[in-house]
């Protein structure tokens, strides 16, 4: 025969599955998963040049693709051992250097465009990951150099070959030394 | 008002006698100025004139981009020429600058504001002391207006005039209270009406008697009984803002605020006396007193010198070099900088020009860097009340985050911890790096947040257009279609 004591437990233990079962149900229902709570954390960390470097379209792509385990954290040359380093710790991984066949870490760069060589084509403007290039057809292009993140992406498609790098002036706000060139 | 000094900080020998007199020599416009576009707040402002552009004494040739840079006038009449990256005393040694040939005549400025300040509703006379390009002439070159504002903002009704000059080594300010009382009187009383404010008090360390007698004197003739002077013990860091305030009113400056959280606002005498100069004669903040001292010069002196001019004419005034110098400071021994050469030019926050010698750099000078042996002597000089020894430590291990939890951005950068470590460590440099470091890496993570989202609006327009392409397509081919079907000539 089976006392009461042991039917209100079963009862309690029963309602207090169904209880946390629907709270997490929700939750999972409307929480982001946590995949994408990894992805937000690991983009939150990459440079943002949208360089394409790591042979993804994009830092978003790759954090995804880091996320999902399919791509290595030594990926990033604009980020350097910096951002490698902060992955590492993110996602409890060895830091190593970054992929030398990906390219070089570079000075910081913007682009600029020769004024007198463009056509006024318009096919970088596409290109810009950042919209940092404001031009029309058949009118002047010029890069806002304080959005240009210095990706390189708007080479390849122009015409003139009227773009080009030019590093970023060593920032005076910040209060670190340095002398006059 | 209760009396309670501030905690901690150190009594030092002053150096102050041998330029001390009292005496202010006012010194000729140089043949040319190099104005840097840092004056010394940190922020660089916009030239607005071109190589070629003719000046006036007072005519604007830069403006601030943001609140925290006063706008720059033409210390001399004469042509640009030259805008370019030179040696300054800015925080980074070197900054754009604009180099003005003088020819001599010193014309001013006709368009230049002129008329009664006194007259001035307090929300305009803040504005037209921007205008007059008045900043922090204590050191720091901080816009005056923005100050004033930020007070008026959060009804701070109380002035603290500083005059403690707690450094060693720098005396203008001393010079400036003696020889010109009134003006300090005159810039108070202008002040507290740009602020609303009830009550002025003028604070100065007791080892400067004379200018605290030349000051009542002052106020007396002035009949300004709303303004009284304050005697404070000679302790450095008497004069850094926090410190004077807690001495004068017991109160402490939250940690990330302002003295005007505790219904004070704190002006430098020097300050004041441009702001009065400015209201007599209209003249804009072109000149300041400044103290050209050290062993390694022949005549230690204060001088009135136009803005820009090059330190190289300063010290020739003061009787040239002398001895052996070996280190040209801008400012004093404990917060001052080192600079590159003697070619830089006068700015706003430069209130002494210190040639130092190998006497006056000891013991520190051939000192070497040894480790931290946790003696804690930083600890109790320290006036901020801050852990030094333990910043080090997350400093050094790379842990810039850690160092903001002990309390990096309330360093005040006096360097009492320096001064007093055994272990000669550079403690105030190191956290001023990682300061510098702690603001880039916040520049760059604010540049990445915005380039994410203009990537991000970018790809959403790309696959809008997308779409809205595939559409038009789908609605063409469908009326291409129906143009072909059988039985339906066109």
């Amino acid at each position: 025969m089976i006392s009461d004591a042991v039917l209100v437990a079963c009862a309690v233990a029963g309602a207090l599955a169904l209880v946390v079962g629907a709270a997490l149900g929700w939750a999972a229902s409307r929480l982001p998963p946590a995949a994408d709570r990894l992805v937000e954390r690991i983009d939150a960390l990459l440079p943002q040049t949208q360089c394409g470097q790591c042979r993804y379209p994009g830092c978003r792509p790759y954090a995804e693709a880091i996320a999902r385990g399919e791509a290595d954290i030594d990926r990033c040359p604009p980020g350097g051992a910096v951002t490698v380093r902060a992955l590492a710790e993110l996602l409890g991984c060895e830091p190593r250097p970054v992929d030398p066949s990906l390219g070089a870490a570079k000075a910081p760069a913007v682009a600029w465009i020769d004024e007198e060589r463009c056509i006024g084509c318009a096919r970088c403007l596409p290109a810009c990951p950042v919209d940092a290039i404001v031009g029309a057809p058949r009118y002047m292009h010029t890069v806002i150099a304080d959005q240009c993140t210095g990706c390189e992406l708007c080479l390849p498609p122009c015409p003139v070959d009227c773009i080009e790098l030019r590093p970023v002036q060593a920032s005076t706000v910040h209060g670190r030394w340095h002398r006059a060139a | 008002m209760t009396r309670n000094d501030f905690p901690a900080g150190l009594v030092l020998d002053a150096h102050k006698r041998q330029a001390a007199d009292g005496v202010i020599v006012e010194l000729g416009a140089p043949t040319h100025v190099v104005l840097a576009l840092d004056q010394g707040s940190g922020t660089l402002l916009e030239s607005v004139v071109a190589v070629g552009d003719l000046v006036a004494v007072g005519t604007v040739i830069a403006r601030p981009a943001d609140v925290y840079g006063a706008v720059l006038h033409a210390p001399v009449s004469g042509r640009v020429t030259a805008v370019e990256t030179c040696d300054a005393a800015s925080a980074t040694g070197a900054c754009r600058c604009i180099e003005i040939e003088n020819d001599g005549r010193d014309a001013v400025e006709p368009a230049g504001w002129r008329g009664d300040a006194f007259a001035l509703e307090p929300p305009d006379l803040v504005g037209r002391l921007g205008e007059a390009g008045i900043a922090g002439l204590g050191g720091a070159a901080f816009p005056t207006a923005t100050k004033l504002q930020a007070a008026r903002e959060r009804a701070a009704r109380q002035l603290l005039l500083n005059g403690a000059e707690c450094e060693p080594w720098i005396c203008c300010d001393d010079a400036l209270m003696r020889a010109d009382a009134s003006d300090v009187v005159l810039g108070a009383r202008l002040l507290m009406r740009a602020l609303e404010a009830t009550s002025c008090v003028v604070v100065i360390e007791d080892d400067k008697p004379a200018a605290v007698a030349a000051l009542r004197q002052a106020i007396e003739v002035a009949r300004a009984r709303d303004v009284v002077v304050e005697v404070v013990p000679a302790v450095y860091p008497q004069g850094a803002e926090r410190q004077l305030v807690t001495a004068v009113t017991g109160l402490e400056v939250p940690s990330g605020g302002l003295p005007a959280d505790v219904g004070v606002t704190c002006q430098n005498v020097a300050t004041a006396a441009a702001a009065a100069r400015w209201a007599r004669s209209g003249e804009p903040c072109v000149s300041r007193v400044v103290t050209i001292t050290g062993s390694g010069v022949a005549r230690p002196m204060n001088v009135r010198a136009r803005l820009g001019t090059p330190l190289s004419t300063l010290i020739d005034a003061a009787g040239g070099y002398r001895g052996e110098p070996l280190r040209l400071i801008a400012g004093g021994n404990m917060t001052g900088r080192a600079l590159a050469s003697d070619d830089v030019g006068l700015a706003k926050a430069i209130n002494c020009v210190l040639v130092a010698t190998r006497a006056d750099l000891q013991p520190r000078l051939d000192a070497f860097e040894q480790p931290c042996i946790r003696c804690g002597d930083c600890a109790t000089v320290c006036p901020p009340r801050l852990l030094p020894q333990q910043i080090h430590r997350a400093v050094r291990a790379g842990a810039d985050e850690a160092a903001v939890q002990l309390g990096v951005w309330d360093c005040i950068d006096c360097g009492c911890c320096d001064y007093v470590c055994p272990s000669q460590i550079p403690l105030a440099l190191r956290f001023r790096e990682a300061r510098a470091r702690l603001r880039e890496r916040a520049a760059a993570t604010a540049r990445a947040a915005a380039a994410r989202e203009r990537f991000e609006s970018h790809e959403r327009r790309l696959q809008e257009a997308a779409v809205a392409e595939q559409q038009a397509f789908d609605v063409a081919r469908e009326q291409a279609r129906g143009s072909i079907e059988p039985g339906r000539s066109p």
